[in-house]
């Protein structure tokens, strides 16, 4: 008796679209970058062979599968370059998104504290800087850390410090943009998960003997757990293939994975090797990503 | 207002406390009022609960009912009053150091923790050692009948046996006073019915004291020792559930809990009647609290009126009137009457015979009448 119910057009592409959607922009692109990340330099337009000639029929197919190949990932093992660019850009991240942690969550905690009519106004303020570029105030970050900028000077008149401390192309520096440009995307998520934290959860904690700052580590951080996860994660990713704060903010010493891409692929016209390079950073971030699907789909079979 | 003691006969059990002059009471709450803004949810309200008592606040939404019970768990400040436990004065007390606990309405189960982990809870604030913790949380887990459940989390319980975690969670430290918030709220009317027989078994059993908040009256007066009715932040009646019902202190009261017909009228001159009411002169087993020709009411339960053929001589303290319709509950039926000068009367009856109705039907001339005793005198 149960027929599948007939859907109309629209409908379909209601379903459908978001696949068509991954498929042609996320899915095509891969594999392109895959297929050149298989292929070897040549001095020619496009700067790689082989090209795929559909004209030359089997033949052509055949030669253009055998001319695929992994030497460009064996390269990647032989020279540490690559290997420290990965870990250094992981460190950086992975820094980060503990700062970011840190800064984050009392912030979102503060906001669900204040009165109700307030937070709306707070989650506007929290993502304000969108309205003005990213990199506007990735420059402007340069002008408050150069030598002579706002801050030396300031903490140079609060006698601080005696010498101006060197800023710019600093770790540190890559540290306060990637923190300064991330932290809505580690709020949002944060804020969401303590606005919906039961109120009567915390009074039953009290009601059963446990002091305040007790009930924060016993109810309230394991179950703003989610959010946490979905704040770094949404930070994480993206900071360890980040290419402007580096580039801008950083030194020379601090390589980030995001740069040696830009290197291979504009400098060197390297393209399969860059290719490589991003094949495999795309593998290290998929694992966290399937870590928190893992953990979102167990929360939903709670459900 | 405030019926302070009350007549012995009413408690239900060997027990009332409240008649002992000489007994200091567990909890006492002495002229304690809370506002919110403009709004005055209790309005400075004293009140004696004893040890071993099972006390119920009852009253419409919106009473301070909750918020009583709030201020005794320590989540609200009262803005006047003392609440004294054993005499020791715990509105300076923050609640986590209150030897009160209290079963949330949500029940607030900690949806990460299992049902040992939950119970387990205030036991680990107090310290206790590990061997020990386990067992009296398997000893309460046992007399809420959830020994197979410890490992399981909380959203993989039914409703009812989320209830009985709640409630094991709020006994395991043994509390002086168990609070109850509205605790059958979210059961189904015949788990309701089942739980209502259980917690108050577990009651005598432990000795404990429990408070619980409901707006339900048959579960006041099926669990409670003594109900507080409160309306508006303040306390109506305080008394024995049968007292509340057959000598209700006010109209309020009255109408509130159950159902009542109410007559209003003079007392009369022998001070023995009431005189002037619908249904003419009504004669009272009693001599009336009030001065002869004083205003007052009289209440009538509907299952206390006598329905009879009309045709018979007429009785003192009956009228005849009308069949308006009948709802036909199972066990009772409802019939709602009018006299012969527009008066609308309720009456229940006993389904005890085999027939769905007795035989009578809208329309009928019916008699009604109720003996002097059953008249119940409002003078408010």
């Amino acid at each position: 008796m149960s027929q599948k119910p007939r859907r109309s057009f629209l409908a379909k592409l209601v379903v459908q679209g978001p696949y068509a959607w991954l498929v042609a922009f996320f899915l095509i692109p891969f594999l392109i970058v895959l297929k050149i990340s298989l292929s070897q330099t040549a001095i020619a337009q496009p700067p790689y062979t082989p090209v795929l000639d559909v004209s030359a029929g089997w033949r052509g197919l055949a030669g253009f599968f055998a001319g695929l190949s992994l030497d460009n990932y064996a390269f990647l093992g032989s020279d540490p370059l690559y290997f420290l660019s990965y870990m250094k850009s992981l460190e950086i991240a992975a820094v980060s998104t503990l700062l970011l942690l840190a800064i984050g969550y009392p912030i979102a905690y503060a906001m669900t504290r204040t009165p109700q009519k307030m937070q709306a106004m707070l989650v506007l303020l929290v993502i304000l800087p969108f309205w003005t570029s990213f990199l506007i105030r990735i420059y402007a970050w340069m002008n408050i850390l150069q030598h002579d900028g706002p801050l030396n000077r300031l903490l140079l008149a609060l006698d601080v410090v005696r010498e101006p401390p060197v800023w710019l192309s600093t770790n540190t520096a890559v540290y306060i943009g990637i923190v300064y440009s991330y932290l809505p995307f580690m709020v949002l998520p944060l804020y969401a998960t303590l606005e919906k934290l039961d109120e009567s959860l915390l009074e039953a904690a009290a009601d059963l003997g446990c002091p305040r700052w007790k009930r924060f580590w016993l109810i309230t951080l394991p179950l703003s757990a989610p959010g946490v996860i979905a704040g770094s994660l949404l930070c994480f990713i993206p900071a360890v293939g980040e290419f402007v704060i580096p580039d801008l903010l950083g030194g020379s010493r601090t390589a980030m994975i995001g740069q040696t891409i830009w290197t291979e692929f504009f400098a060197n016209k390297d393209w399969p090797t860059a290719s490589a390079v991003a094949v495999v950073l795309v593998c290290l971030l998929v694992t966290p990503i399937v870590i928190f699907q893992y953990q979102t789909m167990r929360r939903a079979e709670r459900d | 207002m405030q019926t302070v003691g009350s007549k012995e006969g009413f408690a239900k059990r060997d027990f009332a406390p409240w008649t002992d002059r000489t007994l200091r009471p567990l909890l006492r709450i002495e002229g304690v009022g809370k506002r919110f803004g403009a709004f005055t949810a209790v309005d400075r309200l004293s009140l004696d609960i004893y040890q071993g008592e099972f006390f119920a606040l009852l009253g419409p939404s919106g009473c301070g009912k909750t918020t009583l019970l709030r201020m005794i768990a320590g989540f609200e400040q009262p803005n006047a009053g003392r609440i004294l436990l054993d005499g020791v004065d715990l509105v300076a007390v923050p609640p986590h150091r209150r030897p009160v606990n209290m079963m949330f309405q949500s029940y607030a189960l900690f949806p990460h923790l299992t049902v040992e982990g939950n119970v387990a809870f205030g036991l680990k604030q107090e310290g206790l050692p590990r061997s020990q913790i386990a067992e009296r949380v398997a000893e309460m887990l046992k007399l809420v009948k959830l020994e197979e459940f410890g490992r399981r989390k909380p959203h993989e319980l039914s409703g009812g046996q989320r209830q009985r975690v709640a409630l094991a969670r709020s006994l395991v430290k043994r509390p002086r006073v168990l609070l109850l918030d509205e605790p059958m709220a979210a059961l189904d009317k015949k788990l309701r019915g089942e739980t209502q027989f259980e917690l108050m078994d577990l009651q005598r059993r432990l000795g404990l004291t429990f408070i619980i908040v409901t707006h339900d009256q048959s579960e006041a007066m099926m669990v409670a020792d003594r109900i507080a009715v409160m309306d508006r932040g303040r306390l109506m009646q305080v008394a024995p559930p049968a007292e509340i019902y057959e000598q209700p202190n006010s109209r309020w009261v009255a109408d509130f809990i159950g159902s009542v017909n109410l007559f209003e009228g003079r007392v009369g001159g022998d001070g023995t009647s009431v005189e002037g009411t619908a249904l003419g002169r009504l004669r009272l087993a009693a001599r009336v609290a009030a001065e002869p020709g004083a205003a007052v009411w009289v209440a009538v339960r509907p299952e206390k009126l006598r329905i009879s053929p009309d045709q018979q001589p007429t009785p003192e303290n009956a009228v005849a009137a009308t069949l308006v319709d009948i709802a036909y509950l199972g066990d009772l039926s409802i019939l709602r009457l009018r006299t012969d000068s527009g008066v609308t009367l309720q009456a229940t009856l006993a389904n005890t015979g085999q027939a769905a109705l007795p035989g009578i039907g809208s329309g009928d001339r019916l008699l009604l009448s109720f003996p002097p005793e059953a008249a119940i005198v409002l003078t408010q």
